[in-house]
Parts: structure tokens; C-alpha cells; sequence
């Protein structure tokens, strides 16, 4: 006779507190499949833990987002932002779906140029350009945003030994009504930076001023600032056309929606709090649309939207390794997914979902990760399913940042997946070895002996 | 190891605690586990008889057992002789 299935003991307190206003919904719905693929089967195959990405939520996601602005303002253009997500097939799918490249260094860039971006579709942003980068730009007549008058100045070095005319915009920091003021990158709008730059470029005579840009804050909440913003950058624009008959082609007003992870101390969930596509897109192309800008001479509108778009088309699934009790006699579960696989667990509180059925019985816990490290804490606290070693669990809306701000500490990445639209799975980064860490290192010839 | 006699258990796994007025809920197996601690079965046999039922290694349930009575002796839901 089959056994049947064991769930362990459990006993709770009832506690007679007030109910919150948000009732007692679950998060622990399970996630037994991704896109019609069985999470098990994948972990079968690929191993624990494991990444997987599904192209149909990009594609989805990426339309739906362009959709959004595009009928609301005729002139639009995404940039993928390669710092969000830069694997090869996860640019290359926004690629095939019409967006340029976004890239902040001479890495980044080469990585798209290697996968067939031209160089006059690559936006090179970032604060750190080397003269070999920026050479490289220039000669594949990219759009160089610059950042500093370092930056400019290397340019017109550049320029007199090239003999060309490069293509750029100057990055614009602004007070849009959102604290603290992201004041890092570009030249101040407010205290006259940004028209000292602007009256720089056009005295040169030396280069294509094309467009300004903005890159005003991350998980932004407040769809008002980037109306603020887009009216500074077109109270800059129409200034260039009173000023030097000049005409800018485009406006890209940067990154920063939020997606739907809920951050750290947030009183309500993400999903109540986070402004739509379509929220964006009104207030942005309501500022442009209602400005000066003859109707023939509308810019074109540029967004580098990133973490909103691949957000949620990530999943990391995992298992667990043991359940302990704390000092306290709180339930901890120890899994094989730490913070260097999960960076934005320092500023999220990710949904986990169990991978497999479980009864209506929860219990707080709190999720570690296998390091040894004590912040290595993937959820402080979620009410969890009475998990146990070997159950699989599914980490929610991973697709932005994790895949390039892992950290190899202590343990190798493991392999990425991609499920493409018709359900087939794909490696797309596979996992480290040992070998390939080993081949980066050297031991001098007198460290190689040693007796214990 | 038995639960005291003054806790009353229901059917559906609802126990008070006269002593202390407190409530608490157990799940399917808790309420199992407490049955066979009613009926003054030890250790051995509540393992033999889960384990025999039940999907679970005897060293797993071992473990849970061992957390699920700590809990009891916390809730001080056990007659410790």
C-alpha cells in the first residue's frame, strides 16, 4: 500500500490580536509549473539551485510596456538596459523586439556589439568611459551620453585625432520632487551645469548635440517626477532652439519604473503600489505633448526601462536543507539559495512559493541561505508551508539585477534557463566549474609545497 | 510523557488549556501524535506507527517529533513526571 503523504507536527498559539486590514491572504499558493514546464522536472535536469527566465513574459511584458506609451505619444524608443539583465539571450530577445542597447561601460558595450547590435543603435551611458571606449563610439557612430566635462573634454581630444563628428547628449540631474536627488550623473539643471555643458558643445562646433537625458531615480513611485523631468529636459531643448536654431531628436528620460517586488518596510505590497505602464506614459507624454515643441518637431521619446521589464520574468528555484529552531524557538529553514545568488533580497521582501501541494498550515519562518555568513537572509520572515529537506520552493520576480550582481563566494552560479515560447527549455548560461576559477589564478613556484 | 489530563482535546484538533485559559490549533499530524500521547504510547511507537503510515524516514521524524514535544513542554501541555 502507497504511504501517504507526511507533513510534520505542528501547534500554534491562537493569538486573539485584532485582524489587519489586509485579511490573512496566503502567499503560499503553489508554483508547481513555469510556462508549462514542471519546476520539478526542470531541477531534475538542470540541478538546485537554478534560474529560469520565461521569453513569453518578456515578449509579453515588452509589448505590453510599448504598447502603453506608443499610443499615447508617437515617437517612442526603448533602450534594454544591458546593466538590468545582460545575458546574450535575454538582450537578444528585446532586440528582436525593437529596443537599442543601453550600456554603462566599455564591457557592456562590447557585449553588444558581439551579439550584432550596431553601434549606431548603442546608447553609451555611465560615468566611466575610457578614451578606448569612447574612441570605439565614436568610430561606430553611437550616442554618446556624457556625463562629466572630463568626459567632454576627452571627446574633443578624440575628435581632433578621429576626424569625426560624434553623436552625443549630456546626462541631466534634476530636483524632480523626489528625495533624496539622484545628483550623481550628469550636470544640474537647477544651478546652470547643464547649460554651461550645452553652451560648450555647441561653441565646439565639433559634434552632434542629438539629445538629453535623465536618469532620475530607481523604483520610482511617483509617475509626477518623470512629468517634472520631461518638462526640464523640453525647458532645455526649446532653450537650444530659441538660442542656437538648434534642434534636439530626442528626449530619453532614462530608467527607474519599479516592478512588482514589494521593497523591504513597505506598508502595502507592491502590486497596490506600483504605478502602471500606462501611469508613466500618461504623465510623460502629457508633459511632452503639452509643451512648446512645434507639432512637426516632436523628439523622440527614449526609455531605458529595465527592472519593470525583466522583473518578473525571473524565477529561482531552489531547496530546502533543513529546518532548525532559532534561540527564540522561531522556525528557521536553511535553502540552497543565499544572498549571492538573490543581491536584491537586501532591499526586497521576495515572494517564495512552494514548489509542490501543502495544507493550509503555516508557519512564520525565517529563509537563510546556505552561506556562512549571518546576513546571509533571504526572508526575514514569510509565512511559509511546512516545508521539508529536499521540498522545492520558487522564488518570485528575480529577472532584474540578479544575473549580474551575483557574487561567486564560497560556491559556483548555477546554470540559467530559458523557456522559449513554445515550452522548450534552454541553457543560457551554464553552470561554473571549478576548472574555470582554477584557470584565472596562478600559485608561484615557491607556494607550491607545503607539509601539515 | 503524557498530555495532562485537565487538557481538553476536540476532534478536530482545538486544545485549551484550563490552567492558562490559551488556545491552540494543531494541524492533522499534531492532532495524530497528540491522540497516540492521550492513549500513552512513548517514542517508539508513535515513530513505528507513523512511520509505517506515512511517507517519512524515522530519523526525519525523529526530528520533528523531538520539536513538536519541545513545543508541547513550552505550552506547558505536558505532564512532566
Amino acid at each position: 500500500m502507497e504511504k501517504l503523504r507526511y507533513e510534520r507536527p505542528l501547534i500554534k498559539r491562537m493569538e486573539g490580536e485584532m485582524p489587519n486590514k489586509f485579511g490573512s491572504k496566503s502567499e503560499n499558493k503553489p508554483l508547481t509549473h513555469i510556462d508549462g514546464v514542471a519546476v520539478k522536472e526542470l531541477l531534475s535536469e538542470y540541478g538546485s539551485p537554478l534560474f529560469v527566465l520565461s521569453e513569453k513574459t518578456i515578449r509579453n511584458t515588452f509589448r505590453r510596456a510599448h504598447k502603453a506609451f506608443s499610443m499615447r505619444y508617437p515617437k517612442m524608443q526603448f533602450a534594454w538596459s544591458y546593466k538590468t539583465n545582460y545575458l546574450d539571450a535575454v538582450c537578444s530577445i528585446y532586440h528582436q523586439e525593437g529596443a537599442w542597447a543601453e550600456v554603462v561601460s566599455g564591457f557592456e558595450y562590447d557585449k553588444a556589439l558581439s551579439i550584432g547590435v550596431d553601434g549606431k543603435h548603442i546608447i553609451f551611458n555611465g560615468p566611466d568611459k575610457t578614451a578606448e571606449d569612447l574612441e570605439k563610439a565614436i568610430q561606430n557612430d553611437s550616442l554618446i551620453h556624457i556625463d562629466h566635462l572630463d568626459e567632454l573634454y576627452t571627446i574633443i581630444e578624440l575628435i581632433e585625432k578621429l576626424e569625426k563628428r560624434p553623436r552625443v547628449a549630456i546626462r541631466v540631474n534634476m530636483d524632480t520632487g523626489v528625495y533624496p536627488i539622484w545628483d550623481r550623473f550628469g550636470f544640474n539643471y537647477e544651478n546652470g551645469q547643464a547649460w554651461d555643458a550645452l553652451n560648450k558643445i555647441m561653441a565646439s562646433g565639433k559634434m552632434d548635440l542629438v539629445g538629453l537625458h535623465c536618469h532620475i531615480g530607481t523604483y520610482m513611485l511617483s509617475t509626477k517626477a518623470y512629468g517634472i523631468a520631461a518638462a526640464k529636459l523640453t525647458d532645455l531643448a526649446l532653450g537650444l532652439r530659441r538660442r542656437y536654431n538648434h534642434e534636439i531628436k530626442y528626449i530619453d528620460l532614462g530608467g527607474g519604473f519599479p516592478s512588482r517586488n514589494t521593497l523591504k518596510g513597505a506598508y502595502l505590497p507592491a502590486l497596490d503600489t506600483s504605478p502602471s505602464f500606462e501611469d508613466f506614459a500618461e504623465a510623460i507624454s502629457s508633459a511632452l505633448l503639452n509643451a512648446e515643441y512645434p507639432p512637426d518637431s516632436l523628439p523622440l521619446l527614449i526609455l531605458e526601462t529595465g527592472r519593470a521589464l525583466v522583473d518578473e520574468a525571473g524565477f529561482l528555484l531552489g531547496t530546502v536543507i533543513s529546518n532548525k529552531r532559532s534561540s527564540t524557538g522561531k522556525r528557521t529553514t536553511i535553502v540552497d539559495i543565499g544572498i549571492n545568488l538573490l543581491f536584491t533580497s537586501f532591499w526586497y521582501e521576495h515572494k517564495i512559493s512552494p514548489a509542490q501541494e501543502f495544507s493550509s498550515y503555516t508557519e512564520e519562518t525565517t529563509m537563510y541561505g546556505p552561506l556562512c555568513m549571518n546576513i546571509d537572509v533571504i526572508r526575514e520572515s514569510a509565512m511559509m508551508p511546512l516545508l521539508n529537506k529536499g521540498d522545492h520552493f520558487v522564488i518570485h520576480h528575480v529577472g532584474a539585477y540578479n544575473m549580474t550582481q551575483w557574487m561567486q563566494f564560497i560556491t559556483l552560479r548555477p546554470n540559467v534557463v530559458l523557456i522559449d515560447i513554445d515550452g522548450n527549455t534552454h541553457v543560457i548560461r551554464r553552470n561554473e566549474t571549478m576548472s574555470e576559477f582554477k584557470n584565472m589564478e596562478h600559485l608561484p613556484e615557491h607556494l607550491k609545497n607545503f607539509e601539515l | 510523557m503524557k498530555i495532562r489530563s485537565n487538557i481538553a482535546v476536540s476532534a478536530s484538533g482545538l486544545i485549551f488549556n484550563p490552567d492558562t485559559g490559551e488556545s491552540f490549533t494543531v494541524n492533522p499530524m499534531g492532532a495524530e501524535i497528540i491522540s497516540f500521547l492521550k492513549e500513552g504510547l512513548g517514542q517508539e511507537k508513535i515513530s513505528l506507527q507513523i512511520t509505517q503510515k506515512y511517507n517519512v524516514e524515522p530519523s526525519a521524524f525523529e526530528k520533528d517529533f523531538e520539536d513538536f514535544m519541545g513545543l508541547l513542554r513550552n505550552y506547558t501541555l505536558l505532564d512532566d513526571e
